[in-house]
């Protein structure tokens, strides 16, 4: 018995000192600056991943063909979380402890971002992520500041105030249903602000229903929603699931207007539900190919060549994620995580494509919205709100 | 939950409130229907070989990728589409059962039942593999028509019809070849003491292979059935329904063909009327409880029936 623990601790010590020897071997040479790309590559929200790495390599690429960042190349160590929180964390250990990474860049989504947080703040790199838009991204329960994380992109409440108002003022709507995700921090943060202005305007929510992420049938809930007679469903939630639900209400005859946020935005959300479903469909979203700034011009056509196609909302924060930092870098003076952080916290006025940039004390930014309406599938751009 | 539970139809009439529950018949009768088709397939493998087979759910997701492929490139329509996934799938089975299963025959329940989960692993990441992870969106086969009851209160869609008619015609296909056909008497005869079936000359390893034919034929369907319905398909879809399927089988008493039937509808009627009348929330919470209490009160299943354990 004796000799057979002898032997696992012999293998436990070899083991460690190969992946000791691991960490040696690839540990940064400083010709380049590496940066950690933790994203949904694939599984359930995969193009949200993916439009965010797209937008991040076409910058990447702009940047180290007009001579890097302080003199250096920046290197991407693209990884895929498979869309799953466990398998975030592991990246984001393994990108800040062997991978010795100055930032890490995602993830996509408020839940597989937090999974991230504490491999990042326990090796002190900072985490940046262009699109988790949950409250406490930044901040944990009793209000402290994660010291290292950052976020590109609005808030949860914040996209639920602007979708409670648009509803009221724009739409005219008096009676919403709620059919929240109740498997993400995400829909639960929207739909918390969105019920909390809509009632403070006067609104009246006849009905909260929920569903799980990867359920196909929503149709007895949708039955129910119906019976009630609402003037608008507020739906928040991401495209799969929000595809096949506006497909299925359509179905049954439920033709109110639908609302959501930006997990509507992606290509699939039409071809799930079929394009003459999606009508009549509002969502907040970061960015408007409408807008007709120098940034935005320029940054589509480029975004055209390279990669044949219109640009979306998240390719768009992709896209200023990599410049944000690159400018970051600029101030830090050195590709070191402490001074970068020091710089990204007094990120002011940065002019991205989507919208002028300021950090605030809360590692939050200060930006504006804009109202997409889906039209046979399309994204047809309605209005841009400016930043209170 | 802020809502008065009570006041939620303060104005809706008698009729209304009727046509609401016949939507929501509808749509417990057409889940009702996968679940049934899918705890069929656990229920014959289980009576016949005392196997969970837990990569069924798999074959299933295997059956919609067929049909995908089949109406996507070869431009194929619905009815060829399901039986060309109803070949292929019960040809898997098969092959399963040959290379997985077989050579296990004789060794611990416990054995089969982890040979089950990795071969159902196995077969999902593979597909992942070759198909990638993301969803697909299934081409429109169907028409969208829709028929409207009761002054357009009730739609009963077109894809609706086909699941509950495609469902009951292959139930009574199946009731047929199991009571009337030869080898549905060999089937009931290994089921019921293979030993002694074996003597009486049934060739034991072809009726096992023919039942995994059937059981994962029928997977197939249903794998065809969702992906016209609900349009998405993706390598993981397996698993939730696979799961309700087995719990379906149980409900109604695993190894009995028209519990799991019994089994399947009434899960799907406890979803829908769950989300419907009272929290959607709930929804799986509910169905869990009662295979509990199922199994507490009666643990053979609603239609089983108590055996003694044979010494």
């Amino acid at each position: 018995m004796n000799k057979k623990m002898y032997v696992i601790f012999l293998l436990v010590l070899g083991l460690c000192l190969i992946v000791g020897c691991a960490t040696n071997t690839s540990s940064n040479n400083g010709e380049t600056i590496r940066v950690g790309l933790n994203y949904e590559l694939s599984g359930s929200v995969a193009t949200y991943g993916q439009g965010l790495t797209e937008g991040i390599e076409l910058a990447v690429e702009e940047i180290n063909n007009s001579g890097g960042v302080l003199g250096k190349q920046l290197e991407l160590i693209k990884l895929d979380n498979k869309s799953e929180d466990t398998e975030s964390a592991n990246i984001a250990t393994r990108l800040a402890t062997r991978d010795n990474v100055v930032a890490i860049l995602g993830a996509a989504t408020s839940g597989n971002t937090k999974a991230a947080i504490p491999a990042a703040m326990a090796n002190k790199i900072p985490i940046i992520s262009g699109s988790a838009t949950a409250d406490d991204i930044t901040m944990d329960s009793d209000g402290n500041i994660r010291e290292y994380v950052f976020k590109t992109c609005f808030s949860d409440s914040y996209q639920g105030i602007v979708m409670a108002e648009f509803a009221t003022n724009d739409l005219g709507i008096k009676k919403v249903a709620i059919l929240a995700d109740s498997t993400s921090d995400y829909a639960k943060g929207l739909s918390k602000s969105f019920k909390e202005t809509f009632e403070k305007y006067g609104g009246k929510i006849l009905i909260e229903e929920a569903y799980k992420s990867k359920d196909t049938d929503f149709k007895a809930v949708l039955t129910s929603i119906k019976s009630v007679n609402p003037d608008a469903i507020f739906i928040p939630g991401y495209y799969e699931e929000v595809g096949l639900i506006v497909r299925q209400a359509r179905e049954l005859g439920l033709d109110v207007p639908i609302l959501g946020g930006d997990g509507y935005e992606s290509p699939k959300f039409a071809e799930i539900s079929g394009k003459e479903a999606a009508n009549n469909v509002f969502y907040s979203n970061h960015y408007s190919p409408m807008d007709d700034s120098e940034e935005v011009v320029g940054f589509r056509e480029r975004f055209k060549k390279k990669y044949n196609k219109e640009p979306n909302g998240f390719n768009a924060l992709g896209y200023d994620l990599a410049y944000l930092l690159k400018d970051a870098l600029e101030r830090a003076e050195e590709a070191n995580p402490e001074k970068l952080k020091k710089a990204l916290e007094s990120t002011k006025d940065f002019k991205g494509v989507t919208g002028t940039i300021t950090i605030d004390e809360n590692h939050n930014p200060i930006k504006s919205t804009t109202i997409i309406e889906l039209k046979d599938g399309v994204p047809v751009f309605l209005k841009k709100l400016d930043p209170k | 939950m802020s809502i008065d539970k009570f006041n939620r139809h303060p104005t809706i009439e008698g009729d209304v409130i009727m046509a609401q529950f016949l939507q929501q018949l509808i749509n417990g009768i057409s889940l009702g229907s996968i679940y049934a088709l899918l705890a069929l397939g656990y229920t014959m493998v289980y009576g016949i070989i005392k196997l969970i087979n837990f990569a069924h759910g798999d074959i299933y997701m295997v059956g919609a990728y067929i049909g995908y492929a089949v109406t996507k490139y070869l431009g194929l329509g619905f009815m060829p589409a399901l039986l060309i996934s109803m070949a292929a799938c019960g040809v898997l089975g098969i092959l399963i059962e040959k290379l997985a299963y077989k050579p296990l025959r004789n060794s611990s329940r416990i054995s089969t039942l982890i040979t089950a989960i990795a071969v159902s692993l196995f077969i999902e990441y593979t597909m992942m593999f070759f198909v990638k992870p993301d969803s697909r969106t299934f081409p429109k086969v169907l028409s969208n028509n829709k028929v409207d009851l009761l002054g357009g209160e009730v739609l009963l869609d077109i894809k609706n019809i086909y699941i509950i008619l495609v469902t009951i015609v292959l139930m009574i296909l199946l009731q047929y070849i199991v009571n009337k056909t030869k080898i549905g008497k060999a089937m009931r005869a290994v089921a019921l003491d293979k030993d002694a079936a074996q003597l009486m000359g049934v060739d034991i390893d072809k009726t096992i292979s023919f039942t995994f034919l059937i059981g994962s034929a029928l997977a197939g369907a249903a794998g065809v059935l969702v992906g016209v319905y609900y349009n998405t398909i993706n390598p993981l879809m397996g698993t939730t329904p696979g799961l309700k399927a087995f719990i379906s089988a149980v409900l109604g008493g695993i190894g009995i063909i028209p519990g799991a039937v019994f089994g399947g509808f009434f899960l799907g009627m406890v979803e829908t009327l769950v989300s419907a009348y009272g929290n959607s929330i709930f929804k799986d919470a509910v169905a869990f409880s009662i295979l509990i209490i199922v199994l507490l009160v009666k643990p053979d299943g609603l239609l089983g029936k108590a055996v003694k354990e044979k010494v």
